[in-house]
């Protein structure tokens, strides 16, 4: 058989493993998503959001849509990816892949996979959700799609990696709520860092999830406080820096081989 | 070409201990190849490190000529593994798990359903193809194991405890299916530390002990070394006391048992006759101790077989 044929397969094998698994415990995966950006539109969109000025010509409900949107995509693209490999690790079936003929890229790339399905998945849901709220925008769309799918790309590649160094379940908790959370909320989705004093604004400019949420706000509003070209280069850089290292632990068996 | 083929394998774990000091192993192909050794001895590690699971420190693996670094694909397409965990996802049907195990392999879902009708009804799991891995009993989860090792039809199987915590009846069952295959051309390495089991299956032994190869040979020879064995009689009358029995060498246990040692060079037959002399009947004999067994132990704690 040949090596083509075997990865074709066993990648694909890996992608509708995961996306069978995350679809099969919807209730957990894809609801609450649904229900806690609609409880943020409702809140922040239409109580409070209604005595806020508008926002660089927009609502504050329309401004705050990417930056919901891409907030669900990148919590369940990693929560996908987290928890999922753990869990092979944690009941050791990942030794099935590790025994098998399956590459260390394609064991990456089907998780990765998978990750973006529920986080596109989810996305969607969200963007249905908002639809409800308010009038939903999509200025440029191949833009909005591909900040879309490289941002739930670098979110499950850093749950992997989260993954694999994971020992137990509160492993896969810490980065999410110690990290993951609060570069999110700092990182634009609820304001422009137009608003901030000089000195935060060049602060922010450190937090990778800013240069997402810009690049997403422009795709659907056609405004950032980033230049897209800036945005798109550093996301990709960010993928090939967290691929590149998510392959080397695998080729070295971290977390995985004694 | 040869299935397994090890040379000065070593493996020297993050906490200094040395698992494997060097090993060469080569197993012939159709062999049914026994790889035995207390707990801690290096097996595991041996089984882990042929089937990429352990990071080795030094030496070769070639697995049908592929070697284990440079073509990994080669070797790993032709490795089934029966690991002694329970390692597969507890939440998955058993069919799917099959196809999983199936797709890494590059066989498609379709094909792997198709392989996996057989191979389930001989395993007396077809009619729970579609009940979670949980709910299997422990039998039934040993025998998924065997079904997910066999489905990409692998030349070498390694099986690593394969029968451990499984009823006899199972057992049995399970070694008739191991022989099958064995006979059907696939290569078969077994860890077990039920020795009767791999005295009954296996062709070729190696004995591993603190890392070392103690021992590797044939079953037969390696049996043939044994100088004697000692027997159990129980007897259909009681006795008083231990009746004068030479050449043969015993003890009374208790009024209807006795043990005796049939060293070298006697029969069974001449005891026999000489307990009909003394008017001794007996009902039922067995060995004391598994004849592997016996020389396992004295292999493994240092002295040379009895």
């Amino acid at each position: 058989m040949s090596y083509s044929r075997v990865y074709a397969t066993a990648l694909m094998t890996i992608i509708r493993k995961e996306v069978r698994r995350f679809a099969s415990i919807w209730i957990q995966t894809i609801v609450p998503a649904a229900i806690t950006t609609a409880l943020y539109f409702l809140i922040f969109g239409k109580v409070i959001g209604s005595q806020i000025a508008d926002m660089d010509g927009y609502s504050y409900i329309e401004f705050i849509v990417p930056g919901l949107v891409l907030m669900s995509v990148l919590t369940n693209a990693y929560g996908n990816v987290v928890s999922s490999f753990y869990s092979s690790k944690f009941q050791h079936y990942v030794d099935e892949l590790l025994i098998a003929p399956v590459p260390d890229w394609i064991i990456l790339a089907g998780y990765v996979f998978g990750g973006v399905a529920r986080g596109l998945t989810v996305g969607l849901v969200v963007i249905l959700v908002a639809m409800l709220f308010t009038r939903v925008q999509l200025v440029h769309p191949l833009i909005s799609l591909l900040v879309f799918v490289l941002t739930a790309i670098l979110f499950s590649i850093a749950g992997f990696i989260n993954a694999v160094f994971a020992n137990n379940f509160d492993d896969i908790s810490i980065v999410p709520t110690f990290v993951l959370t609060p570069l999110t909320y700092l990182g634009g989705v609820f304001y422009s860092i137009s608003l901030l004093p000089p000195f935060w604004q060049s602060v922010s400019l450190a937090n990778p999830v800013l240069y997402m949420v810009n690049g997403f706000r422009y795709g659907m509003l056609g405004r950032s406080d980033i230049d897209i070209e800036i945005a798109l280069l550093i996301i990709v850089a960010f993928i090939l820096l967290l691929w590149s290292f998510a392959l080397r632990l695998l080729a070295h068996g971290t977390g995985l081989k004694t | 070409m040869t299935p397994l083929k090890c040379s000065q394998l070593t493996k020297t774990y993050r906490n200094g201990v040395q698992a494997l000091k060097g090993i060469d192993l080569q197993v012939k192909e159709g062999d049914f190849f026994a790889l035995l050794g207390p707990n801690g001895a290096g097996k595991s590690t041996a089984i882990g490190i042929i089937c990429s699971l352990v990071r080795k420190t030094a030496g070769k693996v070639a697995v049908f000529g592929h070697d284990l670094d440079e073509d990994p694909f080669g070797a790993r397409c032709s490795i089934g593994l029966v690991p002694q965990e329970f390692n597969f996802n507890q939440f998955e049907s058993v069919i799917n798990i099959i196809a999983n195990q199936a797709g890494y392999y590059g066989i498609s879902w379709k094909q792997a359903f198709k392989r996996a009708e057989p191979i389930l009804k001989r395993l007396d799991l077809w009619q729970k193809r579609h009940t979670e891995a949980r709910f299997l009993s422990g039998g039934m989860k040993r025998r998924l194991l065997i079904a997910r090792a066999l489905l990409h039809k692998p030349s070498l199987l390694i099986l690593d405890e394969p029968t451990a915590g499984v009823d006899i009846e199972i057992r049995h069952t399970m070694w008739q299916f191991m022989s099958e295959i064995n006979e059907q051309g696939t290569t078969i390495i077994l860890t077990t530390h039920y020795l009767e089991e791999a005295e009954s299956l296996c062709r070729n032994i190696a004995i591993i002990n603190h890392g070392h190869i103690v021992e590797c040979t044939s079953m037969n020879r390696l049996l043939q070394r044994l100088s004697g064995e000692c027997v159990v009689l129980n007897l259909h009358e009681p006795l008083q006391e231990m009746p004068l029995l030479a050449p043969f060498c015993g003890r009374r246990i208790d009024a209807l048992t006795l043990e005796v040692e049939i060293s070298d060079g006697h029969s069974l037959n001449e005891l026999f006759c000489l307990l009909h002399e003394k008017g001794i009947r007996v009902s039922s004999l067995r060995n004391k101790q598994n004849r592997l067994e016996r020389l396992f132990l004295d292999l493994v704690q240092g002295g040379a077989p009895a």
